[in-house]
């Protein structure tokens, strides 16, 4: 049984969440709504607001398996990034711990409604501010603080120059949490704050075994699926031949079938065959990208 | 008139003894009013004498309403004759309004009113001289145009012919709208997707970023389209007529009409409207031949849902303070949008719109009117490199070619477009193999197909085999329809 509705949480009482005592100036208090199980591991997903469709592919496909090896999910509930791990953590029967940067009865974003719910049912909101506040731009650093706190690892999959998810990674490598970042094409805006961590010392985060090492609690016999299981059906060679072209970034069919010299007929009916073998994704403005 | 369907009136004049005076009754508007005194200048002026008594005119059936200037000249015979000229009138029909100086005026509407006498029994048909080419393509008529009201009162007395008109020869090679397919560079897939719905009739929604050539595409578009048969082409400019638009129509009146009205159109001007009765909009000029919507979020969205009614039954009621006209909207939607507000998604660029922007465009176009839609296709930016150094491309002719063998064959199997098929009778024609129908089924769990995208699918298909010359619907054929789906764009 979940409780009933917020409760606040004096620092140092029962059921405070202890990592919090790491921060220099840990909060007075926190509202809490769900439960938040101070035995699990936890790893924070955070990210863009603006992320691309493959971000949060991403994002959410981590939130499983996270959750299906035992760790609970923290983010912070944002669009975006935040929004699709809890919800892949969620997809997976796991927990998952929202910390907002608005005060707990307010809903932030709206549209997010259903996903609030899921979490209070199988996790915890959590926020120190008033119940009432609204989100306010100044309150979101000081909630990555939180973030960065309650996670053993934080994993930023997708970030710009100035993303907030930086100021995230910033706290967590200040407490001295492992930071691992998901790299992005040299070229792709939306991958310079995570290519910049990555220069600048954060691991590079490729699969989620890369969390083992830092996470040990984590089991990785545990249904933990890695790139192989997706390895396809054979294939006839055609389609062979264009899964090959196809790479992670979204490319227009257009510039696949000139690559290959085929007719835009030849190049669509492929596509669509890939696809329904799971091996090809549409994206917006008709691209497709191979799936990783 | 009312809409493309009207009945002939009978002019009848009475002259009395009493003041000079004129009264017109048979429920006339104003313009018919005012033909008071164009009739009188004009038949003065024509050197006959208008009767100083007391006139009345009647326009039977009285209890029509009618509008215009056509009647003048049919008033001023009328006119005449009563006052003792011997002219031959019977069953002859008069159209045209009088200037003072007695010359006769073309109006507007002269080709769906020839249809209509024609359809009412009538042989022969005066019309103003710059009317007779529009009156003389309808069979069944001798048309004479005739320049002044003298003249033709000379040939009414026996006094002299007229000369009845002839339809002028066709003139040759209607072929194109000035963009041929192979002046656009690039661009094979939605080449290819303009090739099926000029084949099959589908809708067509492009989406990409500004500059990208939508517009140009949607051009060349309409060269692909087939000539009209006589008959379609005549309805076709009877809409013109109606809006005194023949001219356009009348050098090529067999290609099917291209419209693209700006998004600043207002409502009425879309789907048709105007006081007392209402005058076809532009989608009933687009009758036959295509509607574009260029920037299509643009449009407000009261008049997207208005085309909802136009799509589904090819042909629209509009109701105003007069009476409800129907007017014919068998059109092919061609509609070009940009991907997001920006304009840049999955562009290069980059998209600089916020998540709820994005949302928030995603929804201006309603279901009902993206279930209309049957191909949607994105159209990137081409670069310079492609621009200048692409192989020559398949000239339009090639496509053409093909487009109309395909639509023979669907004309053969179903006598309709692909497009106006029943999800049954769609799904029928298709004559799936089992190993297709389980390509479709996995679609649908994977792709999350609703049963219209379905259906929408199948009818994509079908003309894909039909460009094909095939009569199965093959597994490449329900391939690359599912491509175009557009859940897959969007």
């Amino acid at each position: 049984m979940t409780s009933t509705g917020p409760a606040w949480r004096r620092r140092a009482a029962a059921g405070w969440p202890e990592r919090f005592e790491h921060l220099t100036e840990p909060p007075a208090g926190v509202w809490m709504w769900g439960a938040l199980d101070p035995v699990l591991p936890c790893v924070a997903v955070v990210g863009s607001r603006r992320a691309t469709a493959i971000g949060l592919d991403i994002a959410s496909t981590l939130g499983s398996q996270l959750a299906e090896a035992g760790v609970q999910v923290i983010s912070g509930m944002a669009r975006g990034i935040d929004a699709a791990a809890h919800r892949g953590a969620l997809d997976a029967g796991g927990s998952t711990v929202a910390v907002l940067g608005c005060g707990i009865d307010v809903c932030y974003p709206p549209e997010e409604a259903a996903l609030r719910d899921g979490i209070v049912e199988n996790g915890c909101l959590l926020s120190e501010e008033e119940r009432r506040a609204q989100p306010l731009a100044f309150q979101f650093p000081k909630r990555n603080r939180l973030i960065a706190a309650l996670a053993q690892a934080v994993v930023v999959v997708e970030a710009t120059e100035r993303s907030g998810a930086l100021s995230t990674a910033r706290w967590a490598a200040d407490l001295g949490r492992e930071v691992l970042a998901a790299p992005g094409s040299i070229r792709s805006t939306r991958s310079d704050g995570t290519n910049r961590l990555i220069r600048d010392g954060a691991r590079p985060f490729l699969d989620v075994s890369d969390l083992f090492e830092v996470v040990p609690e984590m089991a990785p016999s545990r249904r933990v699926r890695s790139k192989r299981s997706l390895a396809m059906p054979r294939l006839d060679p055609d389609l062979e031949q264009l899964l090959l072209r196809l790479g992670p970034d979204p490319v227009h069919p257009d510039a696949v079938g000139r690559v290959l010299g085929w007719t835009a007929p030849e190049v669509a009916a492929r596509l669509t065959a890939l696809e329904l073998a799971g091996a090809v994704m549409s994206l917006p403005g008709g691209l497709v990208a191979r799936r990783v | 008139m009312r809409g493309l369907e009207g009945i002939p009136v009978t002019v009848e004049a009475d002259v009395a003894n009493g003041l000079p005076h004129v009264a017109i009754v048979g429920m006339t508007d104003r313009a018919i009013q005012e033909a008071r005194e164009r009739v009188r200048a004009a038949v003065r002026n024509s050197g006959f004498d208008f009767p100083q008594r007391r006139v009345t005119v009647n326009l039977a059936p009285a209890e029509v309403p009618k509008e215009g200037t056509g009647f003048d000249l049919a008033i001023a015979l009328a006119v005449l004759r009563a006052a003792g000229r011997r002219l031959s009138t019977r069953g002859v029909a008069f159209l045209g309004e009088l200037s003072l100086d007695g010359r006769l005026r073309p109006i507007a509407g002269v080709l769906p009113m020839a249809r209509c006498l024609v359809a009412h029994g009538v042989k022969r048909l005066v019309v103003a001289a710059g009317n007779a080419a529009e009156a003389a393509l309808v069979d069944g008529l001798a048309v004479y145009g005739v320049e002044d009201l003298h003249s033709l009162v000379d040939h009414l007395e026996g006094e002299a012919q007229l000369q009845v008109a002839v339809r002028s020869s066709l003139p040759a090679n209607q072929g194109d709208s000035g963009v041929d397919l192979a002046d656009v560079r690039g661009q094979a897939q939605a080449k290819r997707c303009l090739e099926i719905a000029a084949a099959g009739g589908h809708n067509v929604l492009m989406t990409g970023p500004p500059g990208s050539g939508k517009t140009m595409l949607a051009q060349a578009f309409g060269s692909l389209l087939p000539d009209l048969r006589w008959d379609d082409a005549l309805e076709v400019a009877a809409v013109y007529s109606l809006r005194g638009a023949f001219s356009e129509r009348a050098d090529v009146p067999l290609r099917p009409p291209f419209r693209a009205p700006h998004h600043t159109v207002s409502r009425a001007g879309l789907v048709g409207g105007g006081s007392g009765l209402a005058m076809p909009g532009e989608i009933s000029l687009a009758h036959r031949g295509v509607l574009f919507l260029d920037e299509l979020y643009e449009f407000p969205r009261g008049h997207l849902e208005a085309l909802r009614q136009p799509l589904e039954e090819r042909a629209v009621t509009v109701v105003r303070a007069r009476g409800a006209v129907r007017y014919p909207s068998n059109f092919v939607l061609l509609a070009a949008a940009n991907p997001c507000p920006c304009g840049h998604l999955g562009d290069s660029t980059g998209c600089r719109c916020s998540p709820r922007q994005l949302a928030e465009y995603a929804t201006r176009l309603s279901g009902p009117i993206k279930d209309r839609i049957d191909v949607v296709v994105s159209v990137p930016r081409v670069a310079d490199r492609e621009l200048f150094d692409a192989p020559a491309e398949a000239p339009g002719g090639e496509v053409r070619a093909r487009v109309d063998a395909a639509r023979a064959r669907q004309h053969a199997r179903a006598s309709q477009l692909n497009a106006r098929l029943s999800g049954k009778a769609a799904l029928a024609s298709c004559r799936l193999a089992p190993s297709t129908r389980r390509i479709l089924g996995r679609s649908g769990e994977r792709l999350r197909l609703s049963a219209r995208a379905y259906f929408r699918v199948l009818r994509v298909a079908r003309t894909i085999a039909d460009l094909a010359g095939d009569d199965r619907v093959g597994d490449g054929a329900i391939e690359e329809a599912l491509r175009y789906r557009s859940e897959a764009a969007t």
